[in-house]
């Protein structure tokens, strides 16, 4: 027993060590691609102070704060879908599929909407406001959700179900908002909300960091509870959890990481869902070594999708969420498959 | 009875869908434009060039829609069969938008062929995912292997929409939209028609027996590979030809045959019929209410079907069986 934890263990860090490997690589890659090659040493030399002046301006304030916001939303949104999974018993939860993305998406357009005369508008003062209005919308979309599904009791299939149906009609709701807006706009709202990275500013990456950061932490003290969640109901009761209300707080945990992470990046479906499966198959269900291996698989996903998106038809952009759901839609039907 | 009435009730209402819109004409001036039809009167021209094929073509496109759905229920015995949720409308769509894209001077006619090409992508896709999974189609798969591959086409014209700035274009389509109905649309729409509604009439029997087992219809002798292709033949055509000519009108296909078995019972030689006319009334009072909630813009009518799809989905998804 104590071998094989131990064994354990060291997968565990050999896999952390491995991914934290592969996402300084793809940083390199990620910061030396794009419409402005730059060759890897000139990146290295930029980074330590010795560029000119037009590579520490494409580095520094575009580049830069465009990946760490990727990795942060990256691991956010897997953090996110691995807690909705543990808590919901179901393997294929996700905020983007149980609604939460669009609710927030559809505050955000609404905001704009009426708050804001154009997308390009958003400057100062409201890239704080706009964090704050995906989050309403997250909770009032989980909200919504929770209490349709609610019947006694919430039970795993009903939630997925619920959350289908409600994004249907919020993604109705959204629809026509964008065919509203002014052309320009409306492709700017479009491209958000196919997922983008679009705050690429270091004002964004500090609104935003300490949140998302935090509320991970947070989550990953919390992994203790979303194990004995996930041996069932009666079992959790058995060993003195209280069900309910630790369900509660760790799906509003998820869903304040999702909203969040709406608001850097527009709706990223299908992130939450897969990364927490890889990360289950090369760790196991222990959420302590679970929580983490999902956060750095996120973050590398999404890093490798925007530096993809970037470069793939250069140099127009695909929005990096459209890459995500493209390349993990079959996936996600091979687990469907395989799930009774 | 339901039949008859829901026939009258469908008359009336195309009536009142010509007769209202941005100008309003009196029901007295339609019935003339229809049998005196006098070129030199405005109102006579507006009624035969736009509202008339409009009003009609949305008849068709929702009955053919209900019909798709009764017969995709039919067959799978899914309460939640229906083809915007089975990926049928997001292939024809994404075809449509890639006919678009590469090929700018398609036809009409290329366009519903690419459309019926699309929705056999998207059922294919579908249907694979659930015959390959373990514990075979349940509701619950169906409705996540619909949103998966929906998600994905509609992505894949995403990126291909923005890429060729044709973004706004298309999501007016997804939206559903009937505003450029023509003639040439009604034809199609008829020619696709005649197929589809008499082959759904002729599969109706077998489609009955089949929906309550697959042992009951073998051990009744039926060949039920026969029916359930002629059953996807059904509604490739229909969807095809009504996603062609109005873009994705989400939720018709679902709804429709609930009420209609809820009205005339399990027999599908029924249901087809009642479904084709009450979808067909609704797609009309959704379209008259499409133009007139926001009078002089339009709504896309199938946000206005989502307001009703969307909590009837709930009440199913809520509903005992659908844990199934």
């Amino acid at each position: 027993m104590k071998q094989l934890s131990l064994q354990n263990r060291s997968r565990f860090w050999w896999t952390v060590g491995s991914l934290l490997v592969l996402i300084a690589v793809m940083l390199l890659v990620s910061l030396n691609t794009g419409v402005v090659q730059i060759a890897p040493v000139d990146v290295m030399r930029t980074l330590f102070g010795f560029g000119n002046e037009r590579q520490e301006l494409v580095l520094f304030d575009f580049r830069l704060p465009t990946i760490v916001l990727a990795l942060l939303v990256g691991a956010g949104f897997a953090i996110s879908g691995a807690i909705l999974q543990g808590v919901t018993q179901n393997e294929l939860a996700d905020p983007g599929i149980l609604g939460i993305n669009t609710g927030a998406g559809l505050a955000v357009v609404v905001y704009i909407f009426f708050f804001q005369s154009s997308m390009a508008g958003i400057s100062g003062f409201g890239v704080y406001i706009l964090p704050i209005f995906a989050l309403i919308g997250a909770f009032a979309a989980a909200v919504l959700v929770y209490l349709l599904a609610w019947k006694k009791g919430v039970n795993p299939v009903r939630l997925i179900l619920v959350g289908i149906g409600v994004n249907a009609g919020f993604s109705a709701a959204l629809i026509i908002f964008q065919i509203k807006m002014n052309p320009q706009d409306f492709t700017q709202a479009l491209v958000w909300l196919s997922g983008d990275i679009w705050g690429s500013s270091w004002s964004f990456v500090i609104a935003l960091f300490p949140w998302i950061i935090g509320l991970i932490v947070y989550s990953m003290y919390k992994s203790p509870v979303i194990n004995i969640l996930n041996l069932g109901d009666q079992m959790a009761v058995g060993l003195g959890a209280r069900v309910e209300r630790e369900r509660r707080l760790l799906l509003l945990l998820a869903v304040a990481i999702a909203g969040l992470c709406v608001a850097a990046a527009g709706g990223i479906a299908f992130l939450g869902l897969i990364a927490p499966h890889i990360a289950r198959r090369i760790v196991g269900p222990k959420h302590q070594q679970l929580l983490p291996v999902t956060a750095l698989l996120g973050a590398l996903i999404l890093l490798v999708a925007d530096t993809i998106g970037k470069n793939i038809i250069a140099p127009a952009e695909i929005p990096v969420g459209i890459v995500v759901t493209i390349v993990s839609t079959p996936y996600f039907l091979y687990l469907l498959m395989k799930t009774k | 009875m339901i039949f008859v009435g829901g026939f009258i009730a469908l008359i009336v209402s195309l009536g009142f869908s010509v007769a209202l819109g941005v100008t309003d004409i009196k029901l007295a001036t339609v019935w003339q434009a229809v049998v005196a039809f006098d070129p030199d009167l405005t109102n006579h021209q507006v009624i035969r060039e736009l509202r008339l094929p409009r009003a009609i073509a949305a008849a068709l496109i929702g009955g053919f829609l209900a019909v798709s759905g009764a017969v995709m229920q039919g067959l799978t015995r899914n309460p939640l069969a229906s083809p915007s949720i089975m990926g049928v409308t997001h292939g024809a769509a994404f075809a449509l938008i890639i006919a678009l894209v590469f090929f700018p001077t398609v036809s009409n006619l290329g366009m519903t062929l690419a459309s019926f090409v699309g929705a056999g992508v998207g059922v294919v896709l579908v249907f694979a995912v659930g015959s390959f999974s373990k514990g075979g189609l349940t509701p619950v798969k169906l409705a996540l292997a619909g949103v998966a591959v929906g998600g994905m086409l509609s992505s894949l014209s995403t990126a291909i929409s923005l890429h060729f700035q044709v973004a706004k274009q298309m999501s007016f389509w997804y939206a559903g939209d009937l505003s450029s109905t023509s003639w040439t649309s009604v034809q199609l729409l008829l020619a696709a028609g005649a197929v589809g509604l008499l082959l759904a009439v002729i599969i109706s029997r077998a489609v009955t027996i089949l929906s309550l087992g697959e042992e009951v219809s073998k051990g009744l002798g039926q060949n039920t590979l026969v029916v359930k292709t002629l059953g996807v033949i059904v509604v490739l055509v229909l969807t095809g030809a009504a996603v062609s000519v109005a873009g994705t009108v989400g939720f018709l296909g679902l709804v429709i045959p609930h009420i209609t078995r809820f009205l005339v019972g399990t027999d599908y030689r029924l249901i087809i019929p009642v479904s084709a006319v009450l979808g067909g009334l609704l797609l009309v009072l959704a379209d008259i209410g499409a133009r007139l909630v926001n009078a002089p813009y339009e709504t896309p009518v199938g946000a206005i079907t989502a307001c009703i799809g969307v909590p009837f989905f709930l009440y199913l998804a809520r509903g005992e069986r659908s844990g199934l």
